[in-house]
């Protein structure tokens, strides 16, 4: 039908058409770009074949010959006398990943508790949150990073004048060192009761949530997911009369042995991007709670509806929808600005494999790109979970 | 009489009684030395210029405000700050808002069950065939399965009488029930509150519809600054109103119709 009406129309000047005109735009768009590409691409081989340097891959199984982290922070076990640059790119992206994963967690928790204390009805409680958020929120992250290694944490005692707690934990301007589980004969046991916890939870809430329905009676869900995955496993350990011991810290000569030891690097690095990235959550969060009508609120009031069940049965499903897709930029911000751990020396991807390995090989079309990959990658997983999540939570309206 | 403490329903004293109750916004005295009694089955319609506290001094019932001075007594029971007796008051007193206040993220059928299921412990299967019963009654059981986002305003605002009704209050507290909806949409919300009335329910409404005060009004309060300044059966408050507020009022609501 609207074909037919379309035809009957007078043709216009073919300049002026503009279905004519798209296609042409993007033909000339196109054209540009491809040939932008392929010029960097041959620009870039001429110069790599004037200075003779080979492009490859091949710098990855050659020993990196140097040792970029501190003995005492090595979770790849990194070798000195025999790993290679392979093993340095390992290395940071389990950096990086530990300190993204450690961040968006505790981002999360501060960004949830400080949101909804921004909104609280007591007057200091209200300006405590609100003086935390403007003020972190409003001073750049790189700051902060060092304000917290150089200003806090190296401000610390030296290693033989630690700060003691209790004769287990030792503070000092280097790293936190705390007792070391070691788990013995038996722990197993332990683990497997808290796998089962949560198992029995999962089983547990469907068949709560049946029985609310067939007979209307409700179940404490919380408060046995409580006690089964953290009450069973605690149980079966004092069953199995502990079988765990702790290697504790102690002062030898100029540095602790035993324990485990947290470099104040790795623990700046983590309060300055929870708390900076928090931040941002926490006003997320709280637009997510306001954009909730009060409304909603009174009529769950009317209703008969408590406080609480009224925020997790009325509130909460409809902010969600509105925090999530913010929420998501702030992890990938937060996985993003992992990158400034090189300001204070934490072993990063960038600090350790962009950084060093780049220097001593001189590789960096591959390096650099490779890195890219390694953000590429985390960002967009992060985005395909969250958008997945995003989709579970979105309000269905219609 | 039941003792004021405990919360239990009393079914044989008046709906609700107010009395000598006075509220505060700030320095701002909403609600002056209100005195109210109203029986079981009355309906009662609230009228007044905007601003006057008609809205804030049904919302003080089921105590959506808190009244500084003065007793609310509902059902037996006394309004104080005790959540348990504010609770029980909220599962026998019903409202209905101007702007519906559905819940969007719940199907029409789940808006009606919510509370059911929730506050009284209800069995799903047996909260959902009261709530059919109920949008049957408000006359839209084929939308049950529908969020409330596809449906009109009239349609709309009769969920949400019947998401009320579903708790089985003895009283319902109607504000400005019709005054966000299209003018072709009032008359069958309007129905609905006549169809309620007929069966004997407690109505406290504020409304402008004076059409409907005359058809099933007991009783029609007008309000002005915060005061009942008149109370009477509605022909002789429609026909001869005796103070000069409510004769302007009434000239200025009546005067194109």
């Amino acid at each position: 039908m609207t074909i037919e009406t379309v035809d009957t129309q007078p043709k216009p000047n073919l300049l002026n058409d503009p279905k004519f005109r798209a296609i042409a735009a993007q033909i000339v768009v196109v054209v540009l770009f491809v040939s932008f590409v392929a010029y960097i691409i041959s620009n870039t081989a001429v110069n790599l074949e004037k200075l003779g340097i080979k492009a490859g891959f091949e710098f990855l199984g050659l020993q990196a010959g140097f040792m970029p982290t501190s003995p005492n922070f090595n979770l790849t076990d990194f070798d000195v006398n025999k790993d290679t640059h392979m093993d340095v790119f390992w290395l940071g992206l389990v950096n990086t990943l530990l300190i993204a994963v450690l961040g968006i967690i505790a981002a999360t928790i501060v960004g949830f508790v400080f949101g909804v204390l921004r909104l609280s009805k007591n007057p200091l409680v209200n300006f405590v949150a609100a003086a935390y958020i403007e003020g972190v929120r409003n001073i750049p992250l790189l700051l902060q990073i060092l304000v917290w290694y150089f200003g806090v944490l190296l401000a610390l005692p030296i290693v033989k004048q630690s700060i003691n707690m209790g004769d287990l934990v030792f503070l000092n301007n280097r790293y936190l060192v705390a007792p070391a589980p070691i788990f013995e004969d038996g722990f197993g046991f332990v683990t497997i009761a808290f796998i089962i916890g949560i198992v029995a939870t999962f089983f547990l809430a469907r068949w709560a949530h049946k029985r609310q329905d067939t007979t209307g009676q409700q179940f404490p869900i919380f408060y046995s997911a409580l006690g089964l995955i953290i009450g069973f496993p605690i149980l079966v350990l004092l069953a199995m009369g502990v079988p765990l011991n702790w290697n504790i810290p102690e002062l030898k000569g100029f540095n602790f042995v035993g324990g485990v030891q947290i470099t104040s690097q790795l623990t700046a690095l983590f309060l300055a991007l929870t708390f900076y990235t928090g931040s941002f959550i926490a006003e997320n969060v709280r637009a997510g709670i306001l954009a909730v009508s009060h409304g909603q609120t009174e009529a769950a009031y009317a209703l008969g509806l408590r406080p609480n069940r009224t925020m997790s049965l009325i509130v909460i499903p409809q902010a969600m929808r509105v925090v999530v897709p913010p929420v998501t930029s702030q992890y990938l911000n937060l996985t993003k600005n992992s990158s400034l751990a090189i300001a204070i020396g934490y072993p990063d991807i960038v600090n350790v494999f962009m950084g060093i390995s780049l220097n001593q090989t001189g590789k960096a079309i591959e390096i650099i790109g490779m890195t890219m990959g390694v953000y590429l990658t985390i960002s967009l997983l992060i985005s395909m979970f969250m958008n997945w999540y995003n989709k579970r939570v979105a309000l269905v309206e219609r | 009489m039941s003792d004021t403490n405990t919360a239990a329903a009393d079914n044989s004293g008046p709906a609700i009684t107010i009395s000598a109750m006075h509220k505060w916004y700030g320095d701002f005295h909403v609600l002056k030395d209100i005195n109210l009694t109203v029986e079981r089955g009355e309906r009662i319609v609230v009228c007044g210029p905007s601003g006057s506290g008609k809205s804030t001094m049904i919302r003080c019932i089921n105590r959506l405000e808190e009244h500084q001075k003065g007793s609310i007594n509902v059902s037996g029971i006394e309004l104080t700050n005790d959540l348990k007796n504010i609770d029980t008051i909220r599962r026998e007193v019903g409202m209905v808002f101007q702007h519906f206040n559905l819940f969007p993220h719940l199907t029409v059928l789940q808006n009606c069950t919510l509370a059911p299921i929730w506050v009284r412990k209800m069995p799903k299967a047996e909260a959902e065939e009261i709530a059919m019963k109920y949008l049957e009654r408000v006359k839209i059981p084929e939308q049950a399965q529908k969020f409330p986002g596809q449906l009109s305003g009239g349609q709309q605002q009769r969920v949400a009488i019947a998401r009320s009704l579903c708790m089985n209050p003895e009283i319902m507290l109607f504000d400005e029930p019709t005054s966000a909806l299209d003018p072709e949409m009032i008359k069958e919300v309007l129905d609905v509150m006549v169809d309620l009335a007929k069966e004997g329910m407690t109505m406290l409404v504020v409304t402008h519809e004076m059409g409907f005060a005359k058809q099933v009004a007991d009783r029609v309060i007008f309000m002005d600054g915060g005061e009942i300044i008149e109370q009477n059966e509605p022909n002789e408050f429609f026909d001869n109103p005796q103070s000069d507020r409510t004769k302007l009022f009434l000239s200025q609501i009546l005067g194109h119709s």
